[in-house]
């Protein structure tokens, strides 16, 4: 069980842009030795990783970070805790295919009828994953080394669906990683995204409290309230739930 | 190996909103009535208890209260040259299941439609001329005028406990209220809800425009309420987690706040979930319904004889009950004959967008599903349509129900999807941005229709509906225009920009748009082209009773709960005082 403190969340901002290809998470291990405050280990641990493999989570760290980037208002979706958020939710129901009904034929349809793939989520990011790391490695240099100019204009490349992934329209592997990317944003911390509520701090959403029979004909006052979360015990400690990813 | 039961008078489908108070009038009258849930059973305690309910990740996005969809999906194509193909994740409508139905997770806006809309098409041609319409339009009367359904709609708004301010009571213009609706016998039950910043915005805005804001009727309720069956309501909190969600308050009007108490308590109605309805069973002459064959969780197949079978599920299974059954001749678009399937409607929604300075503070999260402020000015048949090729009209409100941020982060026309421009620009506008939303009816058409899919198939080897639907003509009209008037009461509230957002053609599964699936098993008092009579009796099987939203012939400016509810008791009132007492046709053919 993993908790996590009220201190302010220093961000790691572009930290994962600037690391070297060879070297696996130095970005995240190094940034809160260079930049924070003394932790806890608890609190400093990296996220143990259950789906992603290495070179899949290197790109996703990098990648989701481009997508909600780290600035003035707060950390982006790294700092959040997202790529975690991935992990978990691609490594446990949701990944095999929860909520999607699974039983052909397959056929390409039209916009309108929406997703038509026979592959589950974790299917599709293995496949897609790999096809593009498997480019980056022909290039010699990984997605991460890029500058954002760099990495934005190719997931702007993937957005467009100019690339085949093995089988996997670019467009649908980027729509599913922008949905996922902000699902982990703005979820519930327990779900591993969302870390010390940071995306609910920054538009000021209070979470899961959730009485408002006096505040809300104070028309046009803004309300101050530490958010909350469906996680959290008596002292205010966030727990994730430890059942995650077989918990929905 | 079938396992049959021992007959009872009464076979519910479904134990919703409506099979709950079907079964509850029934019971009461001393017949015995078996309730078949596919889902499960639930409650407010202990089922939908706070926190663990303001999860918007699992009721928003992973949608945990409705139907299961890797079960029992529906198919789908915009028109018949297509191949319809499995709506694989739910997006655009979202069925419940489990007890209380589709019901537990509704937003509480609880509207009356108006005396026109129940005779659409004879007061559309008085008004318009005969030659007005789209010659697709299949628009039709319900044999059923608003003066036969206003003691029920009074009935059903005293269960629920409803919110509101009357506009016109037995023809007597109240002020506060909305001056366009047709005449109720009585004041709402409760006070109207606090009104939120939005809603104010858009009142003083509209009035300045010389329309006529009211507060939404809502069932979620302004104070505690004890209802007529003597079940007791608590006042909303406006937590924000309504649609979608169950509500832990006991504020919101459902069949657990409002009748199932009373229900489970009669011993003569029997509560059975996890029972999935495979078909109505009919006798040799197919002409009477002996009861229906279900399967439970554990796979056992079981038959249940009834004397009277009342089909209560939600709109669109209702259709594909009877289908699977062979109740009704299915409709065929090509012929234009056959009307099981026919007239399916939908809802046309729209939106506006205002965008304020960052010193104005909004706070969207503070909500209940049905507060806010509306006008009428531009629904049904409140405005002469002369000249503009369309009838019907929208709701525009500022009714906003939440501020969940993974589904509600608005952000101006033009900011990119992601990246820093994004993230700027919802930091922004998250709390400084009124939305209004333009609730459109909808009309029926001869190439919008359901039947069963020639292809896939369900958990248990049942063919899946197939829904073939695009937004007729008449309704994008509709929509742009009202969009328009929209977008100059955004103006009007002095928003710094305003951004409307009629809906367009095609229609998509892929974006939520609104649960108000209605048609496919109409009212009328044609049998060629209804599937029901009056009083929602088969014309085919008279000992098959269909209530629901699929009963509408097309779908009006309002959310279909309120009407639903009436004509619930409309048609309890013909069971129980003409049908049940000497069973048989209650309107001939």
């Amino acid at each position: 069980m993993q908790r996590f403190s009220r201190r302010k969340f220093v961000a790691t901002i572009g930290a994962a842009t600037v690391a070297p290809a060879s070297a696996l998470y130095p970005a995240q291990a190094a940034a809160p030795q260079q930049m924070a405050p003394p932790v806890s280990p608890a609190e400093s641990a990296k996220p143990v990783y259950l789906f992603f493999n290495l070179a899949e989570a290197a790109f996703i760290d990098s990648a989701c970070e481009r997508l909600i980037p780290a600035d003035e208002s707060g950390p982006g979706a790294l700092g959040a805790g997202v790529p975690n958020y991935l992990d978990k939710q691609l490594g446990g129901a949701w990944g095999s295919g929860e909520r999607l009904y699974r039983s052909g034929p397959w056929k390409a349809g039209s916009p309108s009828q929406g997703y038509q793939l026979p592959f589950t989520p974790a299917e599709l990011f293995h496949v897609a994953l790999r096809a593009i790391n498997r480019h980056f490695e022909t290039q010699g240099a990984a997605f991460g080394t890029l500058s954002a100019e760099g990495q934005d204009t190719y997931l702007k490349t993937l957005e467009a669906g100019g690339a085949d992934l093995d089988g996997v329209p670019s467009a649908v592997f980027f729509d599913m990683l922008l949905r996922m990317t902000v699902e982990g944003f703005f979820s519930d911390p327990v779900y591993g995204g969302n870390r010390d509520m940071v995306a609910w701090r920054m538009i000021g959403f209070p979470g899961a409290y959730a009485d408002y029979y006096e505040a809300i004909d104070r028309h046009g006052e803004k309300f101050v309230r530490e958010p909350m979360s469906i996680g959290e015990d008596a002292r205010r400690h966030l727990h994730v739930d430890p059942n995650i990813p077989a918990s929905l | 190996m079938v396992q049959r039961l021992k007959e009872v008078d009464v076979v519910i489908i479904g134990v919703g909103m409506v099979g709950s108070i079907v079964g509850k009038e029934l019971a009461a009258a001393g017949y015995k009535v078996v309730g078949l849930e596919r889902g499960e059973a639930r409650f407010t305690v202990p089922e939908f208890q706070s926190p663990a309910v303001h999860d918007e990740l699992r009721f928003d996005i992973r949608k945990a209260l409705m139907q299961d969809n890797t079960r029992e999906p529906v198919t789908f194509r915009n028109n018949s040259s297509e191949t319809a193909l499995p709506v694989r994740r739910w997006e655009s409508f979202l069925p419940g299941t489990g007890l209380g139905g589709s019901m537990v997770h509704w937003n509480g806006q609880t509207y009356r439609f108006q005396a026109n809309d129940f005779e659409l098409a004879t007061r559309t041609k008085e008004r318009y001329g005969k030659n007005f319409l789209d010659k697709d339009v299949t628009i039709q009367d319900w044999g059923v005028t608003y003066a036969d359904l206003e003691p029920h709609y009074d009935r059903f708004e005293y269960l629920l406990g409803t919110s509101g301010k009357a506009g016109n009571i037995k023809g007597e213009i109240q002020p506060g209220g909305d001056p366009h609706e047709s005449p109720r016998s009585r004041e709402y039950p409760t006070p109207p809800q606090k009104e939120h910043f939005q809603g104010a915005l858009f009142r003083k805005a509209a009035t300045s425009l010389g329309y006529h804001p009211f507060p939404q009727p809502s069932s979620n309720l302004s104070q505690p309420y004890t209802n007529p069956e003597g079940v007791k309501l608590n006042a909303c909190v406006f937590c924000g987690f309504c649609e979608r969600y169950a509500c832990e308050h006991y504020a919101k009007s459902v069949p657990q706040t409002v009748i199932l108490p009373v229900l489970l308590a009669n011993p003569n109605f029997e509560l059975r979930t996890g029972c999935q309805v495979q078909r109505i069973n009919l006798d040799s002459t197919r002409k009477k319904a002996t009861g229906v064959t279900y399967i439970d969780t554990a796979g056992r197949e079981f038959e249940q004889p009834a004397s009277l079978v009342i089909t209560a599920s939600f709109a669109l299974n209702n259709v594909r009950m009877l289908l699977l059954s062979g109740i009704g001749k299915p409709y065929n678009p090509q012929s234009g004959t056959g009307v099981v399937g026919r007239n399916y409607a939908y809802q046309t929604m729209s939106s506006v967008a205002s965008f304020f300075d960052e010193d104005v503070f909004i706070n969207p999260f503070m909500a209940s599903g049905a507060s806010g402020t509306l006008i009428n000015d531009f629904a049904g048949d409140n405005f002469d349509h002369s000249g503009l090729g369309f009838i019907g009209g929208a709701f525009i409100g500022a009714v906003n129900t939440n501020g969940r941020p993974i589904q509600y982060h608005p952000v101006p026309p033009g900011t990119p999807a992601w990246g820093k421009r994004w993230k700027e620009a919802v930091v922004k506008h998250y709390n400084h941005t009124v939305m209004f939303s333009l609730h459109g009816s909808s009309v029926s058409t001869r190439q919008n229709y359901l039947d069963l899919d020639p292809t896939y198939r369900d958990a248990w080897g049942q063919p899946l509906l197939r829904m073939t639907f695009d937004f007729p003509q008449n309704d994008l009209k509709m929509a742009a225009y009202v969009t328009a008037k929209g977008v100059e009461i955004g103006k009007a509230m002095g928003a710094k920009q305003v951004a409307g957002a009629p809906r367009t053609a095609p229609y998509t599964t892929t974006v939520y748009q609104t649960t108000h699936n209605t048609g496919g098993t109409v009212m009328g008092n044609d049998p060629r082209t209804s599937v029901v009579n009056r009083y929602l009796q088969s014309w085919d099987v008279p000992n098959v009773f269909v209530i629901g939203a699929s009963a509408y012939p097309q779908n009006a400016s309002w959310n279909p709960t309120d009407t639903l509810g009436a004509l619930t008791y409309w048609a309890i009132d013909a069971l129980k005082n003409r049908y049940l007492k000497n069973p048989g046709r209650l309107v001939s053919a």
